[in-house]
């Protein structure tokens, strides 16, 4: 019997209260949960995902790019006064905000495609949720005390030393939350610029209230809620089960190299000497060795303190690993009938198999995952950095003139996402008698009316086409528009009608 | 449907009973903390009760005092002081001035197509198109009182045949064939003679005994070839735009029972500001001279 047949377990230390006689309650108080530090390669590859992850989220903000006079000079910026999202060289406006969608769609199928291959890395290595409830964790190590020292300081006596030491705990805990919440604000307002202002309380009410909100959202979350927010508040490890399959790596427990469970030196027992360490390592406070589990966010914490254990008893490590389980049932079978020790030890290892990570399920992720990337590289190489936009007046269709001659108008928008604020040509494309004219123009060049344009930024001009008294004009005429730059060139163009009255 | 209460293999936990296609659900407990959530946001509601008015009850107004509608009153205020010393440049300037600066005729523009969808639209059309049946379009280039920033300010302030001014633009047509002016066959005549000013007239010998009695008649206002007359605002009759319509019925029509249309005199109504705006929008629809 493979993990994945065996029924879900509870967690080893939830009391098993609801057995009794009786109907139990509906609510349970949360028990505290005292992870035990750990070291080895899991822990290593986790404390420098967390300074990666944690460098990157308060350095970014500082980064400068030069963007030139009169623009903000901060590589990465929510400039949400102006309506601009800024990312090193790129410049996003707000109809552009697919790229974002089609950003966080690729980082959706990314997420698939690991999920299906790696089993939970992103709760376990990279959610923010944990990252941070570990920064926590080791601020309250160093500030308490390891497991059984902090269970020993809650249990009391609440004397002094307890209380100077939950001071300082909190203290630290709301100091980092306030630099997380104070380096969200600076995502969307000059760095330099607010960090004084923040400090000083010289910020506005606004910047205030969010810096207020995610200082207090972070000393909740990863100070008081951590393993509660995984369990009970986040939607994603629900619906994460249905990019797992029994090819996708998952923290498991080789119960069929571990059981039975028995002291070190008695004779017919399996590896595990129930020595507990795994569920004291657990962020969560789960025993690992009863299967697979909710509330596991797949850390593989357990799986070093179960190596350094079996590290001690001159066992090879792996009792707990990241296992598919179709290899943990491959090796169950191999090992039946053999009793504990090295041989059924080496029959359950040799009967695994490379994880199949090629597989329907993770080639679908990884051509939709091709197919978003290639349609965002798409969009951005064709994506324009100056556009015109040709409204033809609805009201009136348009105008009888008292010569007997037909006027339209249009509103002609030039959308300049560039700093070049050069003045561009307008020119119709039209039959030979369309006269056009535009209000307001900047003078000519070559005869021809020119347009300003703001740099970053939109320009609008009322624009008259005119023709002269003529018989048969049909109701319907293509029109262009063109607008050409000092050389002459057509840098954009736009279609649109002229209307006539039906003859 | 709930089947059988049962209890799971050790560490035990009691199901439901409810199965579906094989899977049981467990009957686990909620997080406490989870229900104090619950409380607070009843909490919350009492507390929004109190301090906001929730209920629509007269004189309810909350602990804090506020409401909706002032704090709609408050930001109009808000926005009308930062409004303010804009208009009072506008109010203080000639539409032509207004017209130069480029702020000043943004500015205009902008609250002139407000104001026009306002006020002006119901009998104009919106972007002043015009309606059949004398609401002149306000896009062409034929005007009857004039197009320039003095004539349309003028027209927006006094009115025409308002009543309501003493500088009403006033003008009024004879009824030719009603008060007995001149015959049904002179009032056809003339019509001929004023189609065969847009070269139209089907009947010359008509049309020719028509320009006797236009000569007579209708060149005192409307010009001798049908020019027309802004001081009097006679129309132009040698152009391709008909207020009343254009084909013979409507110009017989138009010669025997008279026109004349009746705008108010928007002077006594809006704010001198308004008017200014309205008229370099409206010069601004392509008609302005």
């Amino acid at each position: 019997m493979s993990n994945m047949d065996k029924p879900y377990r509870a967690r080893a230390d939830r009391p098993a209260g609801n057995l009794s006689a009786g109907p139990a309650s509906l609510y349970a108080a949360r028990r505290k949960v005292y992870p035990r530090a750990v070291a080895g390669r899991v822990r290593s590859i986790k404390w420098a995902v967390l300074i990666f992850c944690l460098a990157f989220y308060y350095i970014v903000p500082w980064l400068r790019w030069d963007r030139g006079p009169g623009m903000p000079d901060q590589a990465v910026l929510v400039d949400m006064a102006n309506a601009r999202l800024f990312f090193f060289w790129i410049e996003i406006w707000p109809q552009e905000i697919y790229f974002l969608a089609g950003a966080m769609i690729l980082a959706a199928f990314a997420l698939f495609a690991v999920s299906s291959l790696f089993g939970r890395l992103w709760c376990g290595f990279t959610c923010p949720q944990t990252v941070w409830t570990d920064l926590f964790m080791l601020v309250e190590r160093w500030i308490e005390g390891d497991r059984n020292a902090r269970m020993k300081l809650d249990q009391g006596p609440h004397g002094r030393a307890y209380w100077s030491r939950k001071v300082a705990k909190h203290a630290v805990w709301v100091l980092i939350a306030a630099a997380t919440g104070g380096a969200w604000i600076m995502y969307f307002n000059d760095a330099p610029t607010i960090a004084p202002q923040l400090l000083t309380g010289q910020a506005g009410m606004e910047v205030a209230f969010f810096f207020v909100l995610f200082t207090f959202t972070t000393y909740l979350l990863a100070g008081w809620a951590r393993e509660q927010v995984c369990t009970y508040m986040c939607p994603w490890p629900r619906f994460q089960a249905a990019m797992l399959d029994e090819n996708s790596l998952v923290v498991t427990y080789r119960d069929w190299r571990g059981e039975p469970r028995g002291k070190a030196k008695a004779a017919g027992v399996g590896d595990c000497v129930d020595c507990y360490a795994c569920v004291h390592v657990c962020p969560t406070g789960i025993d690992i060795r009863d299967g697979q589990q909710l509330e596991c966010i797949g850390c593989g914490l357990c799986v070093d303190a179960c190596d350094s254990v079996m590290g001690k008893l001159s066992r090879p490590g792996g009792l707990i690993a990241f296992e598919t389980l179709r290899n943990l049932a491959a090796s169950e079978a191999a090992s039946m009938g053999i009793p504990p020790g090295p041989e059924r030890r080496q029959a359950g290892m040799a009967a695994r198999a490379v994880p199949r990570f090629v597989r329907p399920r993770t080639l679908l992720y990884g051509a939709a995952l091709s197919v978003v990337a290639a349609a965002m590289v798409g969009a951005f190489l064709l994506r324009s950095t100056l556009d015109v936009a040709v409204l033809r007046d609805r009201a009136p269709l348009f105008v009888r003139l008292s010569d007997g001659g037909v006027r339209n108008a249009y509103t002609v928008k030039i959308v300049n996402k560039t700093r070049d604020g050069s003045p561009l040509a307008l020119v119709l494309d039209a039959p030979a008698d369309f006269r056009l004219t535009v209000q307001d123009a900047e003078g000519e060049r070559d005869g021809r009316p020119l347009m300003a344009r703001r740099p970053d930024g939109i320009t609008q001009y009322r624009v008259f086409v005119t023709t002269p008294p003529m018989a048969g004009l049909p109701e319907s005429t293509d029109v262009t528009f063109h607008l050409l730059d000092a050389h002459g060139r057509a840098v954009t163009s736009q279609r649109s009608t002229f209307l006539a009255p039906r003859t | 449907m709930p089947t059988k209460v049962e209890k799971d293999s050790a560490p035990a936990i009691r199901t439901t009973g409810h199965e579906w296609d094989g899977i049981k659900e467990f009957d686990n407990p909620l997080p406490r903390w989870w229900l104090y959530v619950f409380y607070c946001t009843i909490l919350f509601a009492f507390a929004w009760i109190v301090i906001y008015p929730a209920f629509p009850i007269w004189g309810l107004r909350g602990t804090s005092g506020w409401i909706a509608r002032e704090a709609v009153v408050e930001q109009v205020r808000t926005a009308e002081a930062a409004r303010a010393p804009m208009l009072d440049r506008i109010r203080k300037a000639t539409p032509a001035q207004i017209a130069d600066d480029p702020n000043l005729r943004a500015f205009a523009i902008a609250g002139g197509r407000t104001a026009f969808s306002n006020t002006c639209a119901g009998c104009h059309g919106a972007g002043g198109q015009g309606a059949a049946g004398g609401f002149p379009s306000l896009a062409d280039d034929d005007w009857i009182w004039g197009g320039s920033y003095e004539a349309i300010h003028f027209t927006i302030t006094n009115g025409i045949r308002s009543n309501e001014s003493d500088n009403e633009r006033q003008s009024m047509m004879p009824r030719f064939l009603a008060d007995g002016m001149l015959t049904a066959a002179q009032v056809n005549d003339t019509a001929e003679f004023v189609l065969g000013l847009t070269g139209r007239a089907t009947d010359q010998t008509a049309a020719e005994r028509g320009a006797a009695v236009f000569a007579d008649q209708c060149a005192a206002c409307h010009g001798a070839r049908g020019e027309g007359n802004r001081e009097l605002g006679a129309p132009r009759l040698s152009d391709q735009v008909w207020l009343y319509g254009g084909d013979k019925a409507s110009i017989v029509q138009s010669i025997s029972y008279a026109r004349g249309g009746v705008m108010p005199a928007w002077g006594k109504r809006l704010d001198p500001a308004l008017i200014n705006m309205l008229t370099v929008y409206v010069h601004s629809l392509g008609g302005g001279e």
